[in-house]
């Protein structure tokens, strides 16, 4: 590990990649399997974490559906997914991949264990930004004769926004992190790079292209939740 | 207009139950503003909820415009709720709507077409007085302007009642009164229904025309206000009534003074009067008739909604023997008299 961290300097980077034009297509293409891989899966675990939070909070105690039973088994499921390490799920789920996608290796591959391992995450985190919102604007809504879909389409989500963007933001992040574990094992994009490239074939300069790559990948998507969710919440005020 | 037979609500609370209502029933006619006074913790807050089934009543009836609303299945229930509008202390406007599009919510939620819904959004604005805030998000209003909203949204299906949760009370006094006036303009203008929870009986006093004191779960006195203002039967709404009328008389002069003389006795009492029913010439008859002086210590004229309403509250001095007589003498001039 040592050498790694002291081979360190711009300069040669720079060299590296000047000297080797192959490994500047290398790193674009990698770049963009992760953003791929990554803006995928958020997409997926919305698609499916989304509902799964609507429904953890309209069947709990006391509110629009109440239903414990169903509220506290999904609730179940997903701390059990949620306490299951990233790196075991993606074992895990190997087969199931299999099925989906054909093959348990590559970028595509990848999308099926980091949408499943999100969505138990996007779940909780909408959750709770849907439980943020004052109970009194349920209730004068349940007052003028809503139903449940009009509860959940023009109240829960429009006063929830500002909140599940920022989610959106965090989840992202989250699974770009997941993302290089889940290169570790083949799965394609920045994590595969550093691992062959930078640990196994001592690279380092790959294994600080991917780094810094990666935090500013992390920065952008940070940088830009904020900006989408103060948006919104600048116009309301 | 709203018919409450035998409505009871029973919480389970921490496995312990918790009775917020007993036995409660009550008649709201059509076209008057019907108040529900109680202190918090009272049971009113559960009992404007039980009329649009935000809560489920334990048992008994509830009937608005005939219909029976607590034997209606789900589907009913929404349709019936968008013909009760309710307005809110705490306004609960949606943050994330325009003012224009708060009050156009309701009207989605009915499934009127868009063009209809919008050009009824622009009459309620015009109603409401907020035509140049309609493209304002509601954290720039003041609490005055939402409830504003809140009573646009409230009136958008033509409502036949309309419930008010305490609606001034997250207000200042000026804001409460103006609100008042426009609740009490809605009602004439509409021949609106309109049923109101409180803790003030200020507002009671400026807009109802009949009120409920709720005490401990149970109503114990229903009437028309004026007759409550000036005659109230029941300790509670004593105290309502002292919160407003009484309270400048100064503790020292409630105790009688010192007379110096063993023929005579003092008593201390309030005497109120209605409408134009003069208070002068009553007071010196007792004079000339019973030989009792009268000691004005407080006197004030008051308006119950639209009538005036007069307070006194005298020191009678003279003979026992008398004393009686006397009073009797005021009662049959048109006062109310209260021995203090």
């Amino acid at each position: 590990m040592l050498e790694i961290i002291s081979g360190f300097n711009l300069s040669n980077i720079s060299n590296i990649l000047a000297e080797n034009a192959w490994m500047l297509d290398k790193v674009t293409l990698a770049t963009w399997e992760t953003i791929y891989m990554v803006a995928i899966s958020t997409a997926f675990s919305y698609v499916l974490g989304l509902p799964l939070a609507i429904i953890l909070v309209i069947t709990d105690k006391g509110h629009i559906m109440e239903n414990l039973g169903l509220n506290r088994t999904l609730g179940s499921i997903v701390n059990a997914a949620r306490s299951i390490p990233f790196i075991i799920f993606l074992i895990l789920l190997i087969p199931l991949t299999r099925i989906i996608v054909g093959t348990s290796i590559g970028t595509v591959a990848s999308i099926v264990p980091l949408t499943l391992a999100a969505v138990p995450f996007v779940a909780r985190l909408v959750e709770t930004s849907l439980k943020e919102i004052d109970w009194g604007l349920i209730e004068a809504a349940l007052s003028m004769g809503a139903n449940t879909w009009q509860i959940i389409t023009k109240v829960l989500i429009p006063e929830a926004f500002p909140a599940i963007i920022l989610g959106v933001a965090i989840t992202t992040i989250n699974l770009i992190g997941y993302s290089a574990m889940a290169g570790i094992v083949g799965g394609g994009g920045l994590g595969t790079l550093a691992y062959y490239y930078g640990y196994q074939r001592y690279q380092t300069g790959i294994m600080w292209v991917t780094v810094i790559l990666l935090i500013i990948l992390v920065q952008l998507i940070q940088m830009l939740g904020d900006k989408l969710s103060n948006k919104i919440i600048y116009k309301r005020r | 207009m709203i018919q409450i037979e035998g409505l009871t609500k029973i919480y389970n609370a921490g496995g312990g139950e918790v009775l917020a209502l007993d036995n409660v029933s009550l008649q709201v006619n059509k076209g008057e503003i019907f108040g529900i006074i109680g202190l918090s913790g009272a049971g009113k807050s559960t009992l404007i909820r039980c009329i649009n089934m935000l809560e489920k009543p334990t048992a008994g009836t509830i009937r608005v415009d005939g219909q029976n609303i607590s034997t209606l299945d789900k589907k009913d229930l929404r349709e019936a709720r968008q013909k009760i509008g309710m307005i809110f202390q705490q306004f609960n406007l949606l943050s994330s709507r325009t003012v224009f599009d708060n009050i156009l919510f309701p009207l989605e939620i009915a499934g009127i077409s868009p063009k209809q819904a919008r050009k009824r959004v622009q009459d309620l604005l015009d109603l409401v007085g907020l035509n140049e805030k309609a493209r304002v998000y509601p954290e720039q209003l003041s609490g005055g302007q939402k409830q504003r909203v809140g009573i646009a949204r409230a009136l958008a299906n033509d409502p036949k009642i309309l419930l008010s949760d305490e609606a001034t009370s997250a207000l200042d006094p000026q804001t409460t009164r103006s609100i008042l006036k426009l609740l009490k303009d809605i009602n004439r203008q509409l021949n609106l229904t309109i049923l109101l929870i409180t803790h003030d009986m200020n507002v009671i006093k400026e807009t109802c025309d009949r009120v409920a004191v709720i005490d401990n779960s149970k109503i114990v006195e229903i009437g028309d206000v004026l007759s409550i203002f000036s005659n109230p039967g029941t300790p509670t709404s004593k105290s309502f009534i002292n919160t407003i009328i009484n309270k400048e008389i100064p503790e020292e002069l409630l105790h009688p003074s010192f007379i110096g003389n063993e023929q005579m006795t003092s008593k201390l009492i309030r005497a109120s009067f209605i409408g134009a029913s003069a208070g002068e010439p009553v007071i010196s008859g007792l004079v000339q008739k019973y030989d009792i002086k009268a000691n004005i210590l407080y006197g004030n004229i008051d308006r119950v909604k639209d009538t005036p309403f007069g307070n006194l509250t005298l020191e009678l001095i003279g003979d026992p023997a008398l004393m009686g007589q006397a009073l009797d003498y005021l009662r049959d001039n048109g006062l109310e008299i209260e021995v203090l």
